[in-house]
This record gives C-alpha cells, sequence and structure tokens, in this order.
C-alpha cells in the first residue's frame, strides 16, 4: 500500500507542479495578481507531496519491501539501518527521486524566503524552478518509477553494493544534490531577471545568498566525495577526473566565477550580461552532468546503471531547458546597459580575469571529459582521455588565477594603479617566495613544481590573514561577508598547499607481510603483530593488527580488514587510516599470499599533508555558509529600488 | 528586438554539444574497435587439444577460416556454441578454437601444478565440453595463460576474428556469434574473401 | 641483581628486534615495479569502468601487467611498450592521449581557449575604458561650458 501511495503522491506533485509552471508564468504575461500569487502555495503543495512520495519510498525501504523492484535491486534484510535508510539514493531512480525532493525544497525556501521580492519575481522564479520540476518528475514517472512492483517478491534483495555500505554514502549525495540542485535557484532568478526585463543590482542582490548557499554544499559534497573515495577505495587515491566528477566539478568551477560575478553586478552593477549567462550556464552543467551520468554515453565507475530511453528523455529536456534560457539571453542580453565605469587596472578587471580563467579550466575540462564521445560519434575511433591529460592542462590554468586573486582583494574598485597594488603586496610576495622556498627545501629535494605550489598557497593564505588582521585593528562591525570571503580564501590557500604537499611527498611501500615482519618509512615503522577473523553484520573479514611506532615509541594500532560480503561476490577492501595534524598513515590490507610462510600482500602509505586538503575544504565551506548569512540578507528590507 | 551575433554564440555552441551527444547515445562506450583489422594475424605455436600437434596460423595460409576465442568456464560462450556449430554443419568454413585461460588464476590450487599435469587438465574440460555441446572447431588450440590472447587485443571472451587466405584479418568481433551476426556481417564476407 | 635483570631485559627487548625483519616488496624487483606503476598509470584497464593499469584489480590487468613487466625486462623504452599496447588494443588503452591531428583540439584548444579569452578580455577592458574616458571627458566638457537654456 506504501509504495502506491508514495507513487500517487508524485502523481499530484506533479500536477501541482504543471500549476506551478504554469499559472504564475503567464500571470505575468496577463498580469494577472490572483494567478501570480499562486506561486507560493503551489511550491509549499509540490515540497509536502514530493516529501510524503520521498517518505514512502524510505518507509518501504526500512520495512524490507522486497515487492517493490528498487527496494530488492538495492536492500537486503541485514543491511544495517541507517544504510537502509540511505539504499533510498543508492540507485537511478532513487537518487532521482531525491534529486525532485531537494528541488521542491529549495522552491520551498524560495517561497518563504522571498517577503521582500515584488510578487511578479516570485512568481517567475517559482514558475521556472516549476517547469523544471514537472520535466523531473515526469522523468521519474515514465522512466524511473521507483514504486513498480515486482513478482514474485523475492525473498531478500539483492543488498547494497557493499562500497556504497559506508557513512560517507548517507550524506554524500544529499550533499551534493543540494549544491547541483541549489543551482537551480541562481537559474530560476537569471531567467526572471531576462524575462521581466529588469537586469540590474537588485535581481544580484536578491540571487547571491542563494548562489552562496548552494556554492557551499556543492563544495561540501565534491569534498565528501573526494574523501570517502580516499578513504573506502583503498589506495589513497582522491580525485580521478572520472567522467562523473568531473560532472560535479564543471558546475562548481562555473557556479564559483558566479558568485564572484554576482557579487560585482550587485557592487557595480557591471558584468550583468556575463552573470545571467553564468547562472544559465551553472545550472546547465548540472542537468548535463545528470545526462553523462544516466545515459550511458560515458564509461564511469560512478555511472548508474544506464538506458538509452532515459538518454534520450533527459536530452530533450536539458535541450529545452538550456536552449530555452540561452535564446531568451541571446534575445535580451543586447539591451542591456553597461554598468558603472571600470578602468583596465581595477578589482573589477582583476575579478573578470578570474572569472574567464574559471570559465576557460570549465571549458578544458569539459573538453577533455567530452573528446573520446566526441571522436566516438564522427566514427574517427576511439581513445581515452584520463589524469595524465587533465592534470597537465588543468594545474597550468589554477596559477594565474591563484595569483590573481590576491590583487583582486588589494586593487580598488573601479580605477586603481598599479603601482599602489604592487607597493602594497610587495612585503607578502617575498615572504610567500622566500617561506615557500624553505618550507620546500626542508622537506625534500627543491622542484620547482613543489616550490610554485607552496608559493601560491602561502601567497593567498598570507594575504587572506593579512586583510583580516588589518580589519580587525579598524573599528566598526565586520559583516559575515567579510569573514566568508577571506576564510574561504585562506581555506583554498590549505588546499593548494595540501595538494602540493602530498603529490610532492607522498610514499607507497608495496609489501608481502607476514607475522612480526616491519615495514619502516622513515620515522615510522609498521609491524603486522596478528591476524583475526572478524564478523560483521552482513559480511565476514580478515583483520590485522599492525602496530605503528615513530622513532621507536609506540603510537598507534592500526587494524585494516578484507572483508567478504554475503550478497556479492566482491572482495572488499576497508583501508585503516590514522590522521594527524600534518600526515596520514594509510595500511591496506590485500590477500593472503600462498607459500610456507603466512605472509599477506600489504600498501602502506605515507601521505602527508592530506589533512590540509580535507581542512582546507572545510574552511571553504564555513567561509561560505558566513558570508551567506551575512546580516543583510536576513534582515527584511523592503527595497524596490532598481 | 535585435540578436546581435555574439550573444548567440553560447546557444550556436550548445547546440553541436547537443549534436554530439546525440549521435553519442547510439554509440556504445564499452566496444573497442581492433587495431588488428587488415594487419597479419599475429604468429604464434600452441598445442592443440587432440594430440601433441602445434598450431600455428601459418598453416592456414591459403584457407579462409575464422578463429574463435572460447573457454568452459564462459557463459556468453555457451550461449554461441549452438550457433557455431550450425554455422559449421551449414557452411564448410574452418572455424580453429583458441581456449583462453582454461584454468583460471583463482583455481589457486590447480595452478600450482606442473605445467604439463595443467594442460592435461585443461584439455580434459575442454573436450567434454565439446564432447556434451557439440564441437564446431576442425581444431582447438590451447592459450593457458593468455599471452596469445594479448597479442590479438583479446580482451573478452568469446571473440571471434575472420583470417583471410594471406593471413590477414579482415574482421572482428566481440561479444557470442548470433545468426543475425551471421547472415548480416559474416557470410557476406566471408563469400567476398572467397572470390579473391 | 639489578644488573643481571637490567642484562635480561636488555637482551629480550633487542632480541624482539633482532627478530622483527624488514618486510619483503611485493614484487621481485623493486626498480621494475616503480617503472610499471609509473606507466601503468598512463594506462587503461580494458575491461574496467574507467580504471587504470596500476589500480586495476581484474584477471586483464593482471595479465596486461605481467607483459608490461616482461617488456621492461627487456629493456623496452616506455615509449615502445605503448606502442606494443597500442598496436593491440588501439589508442583507448592510453589515457594521455598522443598529440597527432586527430588530438590537436583536445592538446591545443585549453591554449587557444585561454587566448582568445584573454584577447575578449583585453578589448573589453580597453572598450570600457575609452568608455571611461569619454564619460570623464563629457564631464569635463560640462563643467567648462554648463549648458544654459535659451529659447
Amino acid at each position: 500500500m506504501t509504495p502506491e501511495l508514495g507513487h500517487f503522491s508524485l502523481i499530484l506533485a506533479s500536477v501541482v507542479g504543471l500549476i506551478l509552471a504554469v499559472f504564475p508564468l503567464w500571470g505575468t504575461i496577463n498580469h494577472n495578481v490572483a494567478w501570480q500569487s499562486l506561486a507560493r502555495p503551489a511550491a509549499v503543495m509540490q515540497f509536502i507531496l514530493v516529501a510524503f512520495s520521498f517518505a514512502c519510498l524510505a518507509a518501504s525501504f526500512l520495512n524490507n519491501d522486497f515487492s517493490v523492484a528498487y527496494i530488492a535491486q538495492h536492500s537486503n534484510s541485514l543491511l544495517p539501518r541507517p544504510y537502509q535508510f540511505a539504499a533510498v539514493w543508492g540507485g537511478h531512480e532513487g537518487s532521482l527521486l531525491l534529486w525532485i525532493l531537494l528541488l521542491s525544497g529549495w522552491a520551498c525556501a524560495v517561497a518563504f524566503f522571498s517577503r521582500s521580492l515584488p510578487l511578479d519575481m516570485v512568481a517567475r522564479v517559482l514558475g521556472v524552478l516549476g517547469c523544471i520540476a514537472v520535466g523531473f518528475m515526469l522523468f521519474i514517472l515514465t522512466t524511473s518509477n521507483p514504486f513498480n512492483r515486482i513478482f514474485p517478491t523475492p525473498a531478500d534483495g539483492r543488498d547494497l553494493n557493499p562500497l556504497l555500505q559506508d557513512p560517507g554514502l548517507v550524506i554524500h549525495p544529499p550533499m551534493l544534490y543540494m549544491g547541483y540542485v541549489g543551482m537551480s535557484v541562481a537559474f530560476a532568478f537569471a531567467i526572471a531577471a531576462l524575462l521581466s526585463g529588469r537586469l540590474d543590482a537588485a535581481w544580484a542582490r536578491w540571487s547571491r545568498p542563494w548562489t552562496v548557499i548552494a556554492w557551499t554544499f556543492l563544495t561540501f559534497g565534491i569534498g565528501l566525495g573526494s574523501w570517502w573515495a580516499y578513504y573506502e577505495l583503498g589506495w589513497g587515491g582522491w580525485w580521478f577526473w572520472d567522467p562523473v566528477e568531473n560532472a560535479s566539478l564543471l558546475p562548481w568551477l562555473v557556479g564559483t566565477a558566479l558568485i564572484h560575478s554576482l557579487m560585482v553586478t550587485e557592487k557595480r552593477g557591471s558584468f550583468k550580461a556575463w552573470t545571467v549567462l553564468l547562472a544559465i550556464a551553472a545550472f546547465s552543467l548540472s542537468l548535463l552532468g545528470t545526462f553523462l551520468v544516466r545515459s550511458g554515453v560515458l564509461t564511469s565507475v560512478h555511472a548508474f546503471a544506464s538506458d538509452p530511453s532515459r538518454g534520450i528523455f533527459i536530452l530533450i529536456f536539458l535541450a529545452v531547458v538550456v536552449g530555452g534560457s540561452l535564446t531568451l539571453f541571446s534575445w535580451r542580453a543586447p539591451q542591456v546597459t553597461l554598468g558603472g565605469q571600470m578602468g583596465v587596472v581595477s578589482r573589477e578587471s582583476f575579478m573578470l580575469a578570474n572569472s574567464v580563467l574559471l570559465v576557460v579550466a570549465t571549458g578544458a575540462v569539459l573538453l577533455g571529459t567530452l573528446y573520446p564521445l566526441i571522436i566516438d560519434a564522427l566514427n574517427l575511433g576511439k581513445l581515452s582521455v584520463g589524469p595524465p591529460y587533465f592534470n597537465l592542462v588543468f594545474a597550468p590554468l589554477m596559477v594565474p588565477l591563484l595569483f590573481i586573486l590576491v590583487p583582486g582583494t588589494v586593487a580598488q574598485w573601479r580605477e586603481a594603479q598599479l603601482k599602489t597594488i604592487f607597493n602594497k603586496l610587495r612585503y607578502l610576495a617575498v615572504a610567500a617566495l622566500v617561506s615557500a622556498n624553505a618550507l620546500t627545501i626542508y622537506l625534500g629535494p627543491w622542484t620547482w613544481t613543489t616550490a610554485l605550489g607552496f608559493f601560491l598557497g602561502l601567497w593567498v593564505g598570507l594575504s587572506s590573514l593579512q586583510h583580516m588582521v588589518e580589519r580587525v585593528r579598524k573599528p566598526g562591525r565586520i559583516g559575515g561577508s567579510f569573514w566568508g570571503m577571506h576564510m574561504a580564501h585562506f581555506g583554498l590557500a590549505v588546499l593548494v598547499m595540501g595538494i602540493t604537499g602530498v603529490k610532492s611527498y607522498e610514499v607507497e611501500r608495496d609489501v608481502r607481510i607476514g607475522i612480526e615482519d616491519v615495514v619502516t618509512i622513515a620515522p615510522y615503522t609498521f609491524k603486522l603483530m596478528g591476524m583475526q577473523d572478524v564478523m560483521g553484520p552482513n559480511y565476514k573479514a580478515q583483520e590485522a593488527e599492525v602496530h605503528i611506532q615513530k622513532n621507536g615509541v609506540y603510537i598507534k594500532t592500526l587494524r585494516p580488514q578484507k572483508r567478504r560480503y554475503f550478497s556479492s561476490a566482491m572482495p572488499m577492501t576497508e583501508a585503516a587510516i590514522d590522521t594527524g595534524f600534518m600526515r596520514d598513515l594509510y595500511v591496506s590490507l590485500g590477500d593472503p599470499i600462498p607459500g610456507e610462510r603466512p605472509e599477506w600482500s600489504m600498501r602502506v602509505y605515507y601521505k602527508p599533508f592530506v589533512p590540509w586538503m580535507w581542512a582546507g575544504i572545510l574552511m571553504m565551506v564555513a567561509g561560505g555558509l558566513l558570508a551567506a548569512l551575512d546580516r543583510r540578507y536576513r534582515k527584511s528590507t523592503h527595497d524596490t529600488q532598481k | 528586438m535585435t540578436l546581435k551575433n555574439k550573444f548567440l554564440i553560447p546557444l550556436i555552441l550548445f547546440f553541436v554539444l547537443v549534436g554530439f551527444l546525440a549521435v553519442g547515445l547510439k554509440r556504445d562506450p564499452h566496444e573497442i574497435p581492433s587495431p588488428l583489422i587488415n594487419k597479419a594475424a599475429p604468429a604464434f605455436e600452441l598445442p592443440t587439444l587432440s594430440g601433441d600437434q602445434i598450431f600455428s596460423p601459418a598453416d592456414y595460409k591459403g584457407k579462409v577460416w575464422l578463429l574463435n576465442v572460447w573457454a568452459t568456464w564462459c557463459v556468453s560462450c555457451r550461449e554461441e556454441h549452438p550457433v557455431l556449430v550450425a554455422f559449421t554443419q551449414q557452411y564448410h568454413i574452418p572455424v580453429v578454437g583458441l581456449s583462453y585461460k582454461e584454468i583460471q588464476p583463482q583455481e589457486t590450487q590447480l595452478n600450482q601444478l606442473p605445467t604439463d599435469k595443467k594442460l592435461q587438465l585443461a584439455r580434459q574440460r575442454s573436450q567434454l565440453f565439446l564432447n556434451r555441446l557439440g564441437n564446431p572447431y576442425v581444431l582447438s588450440v590451447l592459450d593457458m595463460d593468455g599471452r596469445v590472447g594479448i597479442q590479438y587485443g583479446v580482451y573478452g571472451v568469446p571473440e571471434t576474428y575472420v583470417i583471410d587466405q594471406q593471413g590477414i584479418i579482415r574482421y572482428k568481433h566481440v561479444g557470442p556469434v548470433t545468426p543475425d551476426l551471421i547472415d548480416k556481417k559474416l557470410l557476406p564476407l566471408l563469400r567476398q574473401l572467397e572470390k579473391t | 641483581m639489578k644488573r643481571i635483570i637490567g642484562a635480561l631485559v636488555f637482551t629480550f627487548v633487542f632480541s624482539n628486534a633482532l627478530y622483527a625483519r624488514e618486510a619483503h616488496p611485493y614484487s621481485e624487483d623493486p626498480v621494475v615495479e616503480a617503472r610499471l606503476l609509473v606507466l601503468a598509470d598512463e594506462l587503461r584497464c580494458l575491461v574496467c569502468q574507467n580504471e587504470s593499469l596500476a589500480s586495476s584489480r581484474s584477471e586483464l590487468a593482471d595479465d596486461l601487467r605481467r607483459e608490461v613487466r616482461d617488456l621492461i625486462r627487456q629493456g623496452k623504452t616506455d615509449n615502445q611498450i605503448k606502442t606494443f599496447l597500442v598496436e593491440r588494443y588501439g589508442d583507448f588503452v592510453l589515457y594521455r592521449p598522443e598529440v597527432k591531428p586527430i588530438t590537436w583540439i583536445l592538446w591545443f584548444g585549453p591554449f587557444l581557449l585561454l587566448l582568445i579569452a584573454m584577447w575578449s578580455l583585453w578589448r573589453y577592458l580597453r572598450m570600457r575604458r575609452d568608455a571611461l574616458l569619454q564619460h570623464q571627458q563629457a564631464k569635463a566638457q560640462s563643467i567648462e561650458n554648463p549648458i544654459t537654456p535659451q529659447d
């Protein structure tokens, strides 16, 4: 009964969504205030219905209702409770339901927190969100229904993929989707502005907090995914330039450009057309990502089971939404007036330069991701584009970006002098250069890539600290925007230091180890004390006990496992990690090696600076939150000024 | 209402992209075309199933023949087996079987046997299979460690190659042979090759 | 007495250390293995869903790694090994596409895009600067010659 209720609720939600999509927008054309007023209640109603539908699916999972095909494929009675809940989004159909839950949630939030907006804007924004919602709900109902039943009812489910049975699954997709879906709000605001013909600073101010929150979630989601891969997959990698990973990075890069561009548009009224285009691009890339992941056109470890009919639907949806918005853009953008004056050297121009660099980086990653598909489509063969390409192309683009970031925060608005900027920054530059080289030489053989990486990290990091210290000395309240910006930039600097450090100094040892044997990565030694069998709720594991010593002094015991889940033949490695301030010690257990003496294959990693990567990302997330929660967004402003 | 050129650029680029994506939907990203087409079939010398014969592709110069990569543990091979048997009964094209890694790596105890015992075991298993399900092969060779497979660019089982009189590979099919494939691709090609 | 106990403890602790042997590298030849790792990072596992030859645990990956090890021992260069694999499996097996006409757009595209972007940016900033200059000139003029209503 519950699945049917859920299904029915979803159908009702799509009807409400249709109302939301049609009437308020129409109401703005024929100036019908009653129809425009439908927007808010419709958005709220839509959310309630979708949430109920989601709750029904979740309840069915928790009740082990294996008569539902989707549940039979992705769950199991032995699966621990939290994973039974998270399994709701463990597969294609359920994850789409999560998508639409979050989309209707965002729309509902906009309905509540938009008191200061004129009604026709609210009508347009919610109307656009309604259009997108209807599209997705139709997609779910026609091609990807999670509520379909299966006859005969299997005795038990096939179980959730063991790789997904991890706390990471519980939070990574929801956070990531909050980001992806959140970009739709910026998109809706942009379309609303284009439709109304009112492209001004006010639109930018309304859009900004929503966009920053979405960006924050996206940053968190990508960071979580990277961290999850790092500890779950067992060989210490954290970014593979896999198409699905790239699909999340692309909206993030454009989203970063967008939040900065929105800031300039709000402050100076400049870059309006560029900002609108970025807003359209960010969400378009979210949709493109959805297409790439679910259509089967690209090979990826993360891809859902593919089905060309689903691919066709998403592609048509993508063509209509993005094609429509770009057409609207090409029609309205020429009418946009130029904003405030700006010189060739000015804070605006620095920010524009970085905005452009981010877009070029996006283009490069997009090109690399789609190139195999393009070559194949042209019948020119099959080739692969992997990490060697992306690393070679992406890193050089980040160098000027990180460098320009600092003068961008120092330059005056409108017109700035290079000489003034240079004078302000010269001590910082020297400090960063000297400390970067000193650090590189201290930690190991000097290479220019390491020194450059450390320099850029210190350049941005020290600059943020300098800004914060200088500002605190001055009187007056300091807003969330200020702290947010510098916290986020500082976090970026820490991330850059982390990446530089781990790439330059990581050590891997691949060994055959017996009881009482030792692996040495100075100053640490890893000693295998023993092996035992361990039982889990739905798996059986071999567990190693590894004692770590630093300089001869015992510091920690790690217990890596090799698990065999009952439901799948795939053996899974559970790495054991000891995290410190400056490094991770990572041990991954392999298979037993046949021979006279009992031995196992084991991988031991020394990963310096890895904790800095996660810390940096968390700081960026904190910065985003601080900026979004700035007082002036929370005050109710009755502002109808253009 | 004027449409300035430059603002149309994103839209145009987008539709080019959609075009590619649409075509991409019809392609299979897992399928890898073989670079060995129209190149000489790599030489090898492998023991045969039946006796102490050694077979080499050079032995079949002057003939048009098929090389079919298979194994008893391969599920898809069982699907295509009856099709192959029917094919060889109807048309008299020699099909040479290449038994690929019959003793699998996960059979650790068997892998510790001496080489000749392993070979014998592999022969027994394959012969049993062919006795039960029919033998489409004029002869079958054993690639115990998969090295010959690598020379031929084998990445999955089953795979089938069409080799002409000069010993040039003319066609490769990955996956089970189906009646449809035989009618649409194999037979026309074989007829064409026989004419020369 | 204390000395004897001390000596016994000392021996015990040290004999433990004497028994702790260094684990052997997994492969027989670490030099070859190191080269394999670097090379295998650039090669694709053909049967996996986008994994490198270095990280894949599939059977074919094991076989291909064995093959590459053999080639390394035979003294082949990295390029020769890559060519060996491409001859049998096609360009698909390389994660770093070769630079040839068909991949020129891939390799030079981002750089070209950067140049176009920088050029467009420069043009745009010049345009804005000219607009700013015009604005300033107009302002200066209107101060010198205030427009007085005539009619």
